[in-house]
């Protein structure tokens, strides 16, 4: 089989390592002057493209992403690892609250007819969202297989070979391509992006797009009425003897009363 | 009769007392710990808020002690301060009413250093944990002591740059300044001495300033005294480094690890010299005892050859990797060296590197329940092999255990004897045999601490090392900080 042309799919996030603030006003958390990154779902998944591009099953890595402006150091990010070419779905203002994951599904599987994409690497969930809604969707559209929260992918003869990790254990299935596949955290170790490739990164081709483009409206679906922290751990009691527990138990109701 | 009769007197006395006075004997010195007087405590409160102080017996316990042997001793109470100003009034306060200042980042060090021998306040800067700048053109970042050296290179991963000196630990950046740390990467990236570029500090009487100047951030400068250096290595005994400006560096386009066994220590580090003087730039050469391989194919399920070792990493581009590690090949072979094994792929890298790097617990669980008495000496390299055969005659004789790791490259090699601190003729032997390879080091143009510090246990080999200069080192001290409230007992008694 012919060298498979790949798409994976980058979201900006804000960085794991940021500790989250919610807004005051509860619409959401603060994310100006926030430390923003590649999802680290998505920096697996690019991984994955990249090491199947030196093994030569992949010939062409694409990077997309949809988000604003800022999206695009993401996508420079995902050349420095490896990919040939990005796409940035260029999305702004209201939309960007506004887009969720059918949005961006609809986009990628508009993009995976056009660009003739064999095979799709995209993160299981995000983690701002933590939708693990994408994949799922856009294979739904595509009407292909989805080999989800796959921990280990290997080319077989006209298809994949992929473990999953569900909750009984692994899961060995075989996807026939074009197929998607969802990454999880223990697919591989992303790269680093070195100077060196970070400076080459900047010649490779990026195209910036529309949603529009791809016949997608960005249309809210849903409302986020608000956001708020997780209520504050109160400090645990101590008490003295074991009838003092079970008295306290009671107090609060957590065992019936005599 | 008569003991019960103490158990309630001494119980009397203690329910007297707010905070317990411990009498604590120490390398043979009585030494009372100072109080902290119920008044201090409230002006603390007011400087950081109640929530950041804290008497409770855990959290003193746990800021009485690092990674070290060195036994507990607990502060008086613990501050979390949250910024550089907090830091300035609480030395004002234990400044003006003479109690010891303890700075506290991870308690990953290895000479006792926040021990509180003399009691007094710990001020834990974990929670000033903000990574102020990163300048990616001029290869530097700005951070405040409450960064540990992981945080900074997860935050640096996307600018293709990393802050490289690796002590193992995840330790707080401060506080490797204030030790001068080094670890595997010394050979080709330097220590502290060499990538910290300014640092934020706090004197004993609250005075904040920074040692090349406000923002200043060159790579290099002649104005004035290198105050920068000054501190770095000073162990909280002259000021508390609240911030510092590192020296970054790209991080490596390509890397291989490759390990090799010979028959003997002496043929290992002579292939360490000639593959140094062969102008190779190595990024890492480690080297293991038959002891420490065996410990770590137990602890890490490796499969090495139970021989002298070398662990070799390459940092390079595609060809320039592989002409690199084909000249090591043949010296290596010159040498007697077999087995000559070498990796690309980042799994296998990356195993070989953790086993290395978990080397300390492999050595600690080759007598589980004993945590690890380190030694740390540092000679010129040609002394090397000379040292570490008369080292392991020594440990021999002893009949302990005693597996060696050296940063070879630096001429700088541990021991990580696993020791049960409470068995006292134990601890005896391995002291005396702590102290015959330290004064064989000094006695061979060396140092008795190549990168863990001074702290509490080698007190006693400073003067012989420095010699005269310990009384430059005691007009410092004594100008910088009039009182002795800076980590009293470190560095010097």
């Amino acid at each position: 089989m012919s060298a498979l042309r790949v798409l994976v799919g980058c979201k900006r996030v804000i960085d794991y390592a940021v500790k989250i603030r919610v807004k005051p006003d509860k619409s959401g958390v603060v994310t100006e002057g926030v430390k923003h990154s590649m999802n680290p779902f998505d920096e697996i998944a690019l991984e994955e493209a990249v090491r199947l591009k030196e093994k030569k099953v992949a010939g062409e890595v694409v990077a997309v992403s949809c988000g604003p402006t800022q999206s695009q150091e993401v996508l420079r990010t995902a050349l420095a690892m490896g990919a040939d070419r990005a796409i940035h779905v260029k999305v702004e203002g209201k939309d960007v609250d506004a887009m969720q994951p059918i949005h961006v599904a609809k986009i990628l599987s508009k993009i995976a007819q056009d660009e003739k994409i064999d095979l799709m690497i995209l993160g299981k969930q995000a983690i701002d969202d933590d939708c693990n809604q994408t994949g799922q969707m856009t294979a739904s559209l595509l009407d292909w297989p989805q080999a989800t929260f796959a921990s280990k992918v290997e080319k077989n003869n006209g298809g994949l070979t992929v473990m999953r990790e569900i909750d009984g254990g692994l899961e060995t299935i075989k996807v026939k391509l074009p197929a998607i596949v969802t990454s999880d955290l223990r697919l591989n170790e992303p790269r680093y992006a070195t100077l060196p490739n970070i400076m080459k990164a900047k010649k490779k081709p990026l195209a910036v797009k529309a949603p529009s483009d791809y016949g997608v409206e960005v249309k809210p679906h849903i409302e986020v009425l608000s956001v708020e922290d997780p209520p504050v751990r109160e400090a645990g009691q101590k008490v003295e003897t074991v009838e003092e527990l079970v008295s306290k138990l009671r107090e609060v109701g957590l065992i019936p009363s005599s | 009769m008569l003991t019960r009769n103490l158990i309630r007197n001494s119980k009397f006395l203690y329910s007297k007392l707010k905070q317990p006075t411990r009498v604590i004997r120490w390398n043979g010195q009585v030494s009372s710990q100072v109080n902290v007087p119920d008044g201090v405590v409230s002006a603390l409160v007011g400087i950081v808020g109640k929530s950041n102080v804290s008497t409770a017996e855990a959290v003193r316990e746990q800021h009485g002690h690092d990674e070290s042997y060195h036994k507990t001793a607990m502060p008086g109470v613990v501050v979390f301060a949250q910024s550089t100003e907090h830091v300035s009034q609480i030395a004002k306060l234990c400044n003006d009413n003479e109690i010891p200042l303890i700075p506290f980042g991870t308690g990953t060090g290895l000479e006792g250093g926040v021990v509180a021998t003399k009691g007094g306040v710990s001020v834990d800067l974990t929670k000033m944990d903000q990574i102020v700048a990163v300048h990616a053109e001029d290869f530097d970042a700005v951070v405040k002591a409450g960064v540990t050296r992981q945080t900074l290179n997860t935050y640096l991963r996307d600018t293709g740059l990393m802050f490289p000196i690796d002590p193992g630990a995840d330790a707080s950046l401060c506080g490797m300044c204030a030790t001068s740390a080094s670890g595997t990467n010394a050979v080709c990236y330097g220590t502290m001495r060499e990538n910290v570029l300014n640092l934020e500090v706090v004197l004993a009487d609250g005075t904040v300033f920074h040692t090349a100047g406000e923002g200043r951030r060159t790579k290099k400068t002649s104005a004035g005294y290198n105050l920068t250096n000054l501190f770095v290595g000073s162990e909280g005994t002259l000021g508390i480094i609240t911030g510092a400006t590192l020296r970054l560096h790209g991080i490596p386009d390509a890397t291989a690890a490759a390990v090799c066994s010979f028959p003997t220590v002496q043929q290992a580090v002579d292939s360490t010299v000639q593959v140094l003087q062969c102008g190779i730039p190595m990024a890492k050469i480690e080297f293991l005892d038959e002891v420490a391989v065996d410990a770590c194919n137990k602890y890490s399920k490796l499969d090495l050859n139970v021989a002298p070792s070398l662990f070799l990493e390459f940092h390079g581009s595609g060809t320039s990797l592989e002409e690199q590690v084909s000249i090591v090949d043949d010296l290596c072979k010159m040498n007697g060296g077999g087995d000559f094994k070498w990796a690309t792929d980042a799994d296998e890298k990356s195993h070989l590197w953790k086993a290395r790097h978990d080397v300390v617990y492999a050595c600690t669980a080759l007598r589980p329940g004993c945590k690890p008495y380190s030694t740390d000496v540092c000679v010129p390299i040609s002394k090397l092999a000379e040292v570490i055969v008369k080292t392991k005659e020594e440990i021999d004789k002893a009949g302990v255990i005693g597996p060696i790791i050296g940063h070879v490259g630096d001429g700088n090699f541990h021991v990580f004897f696993p020791v049960d601190q409470d068995n006292e003729d134990e601890m005896k032997v391995i002291k005396g045999l702590s102290e015959k390879m330290a004064l064989l080091a000094i006695s061979k143009e060396g140092t008795c601490t190549g990168e863990h510090g001074i702290g509490l246990g080698k007190r006693h080999l400073l003067e012989k090392e420095v010699g005269s200069g310990y009384n430059v080192m005691k007009h410092i001290k004594k100008s910088l900080d009039p009182k002795g409230i800076m980590n009293p007992g470190k560095i010097f008694f």
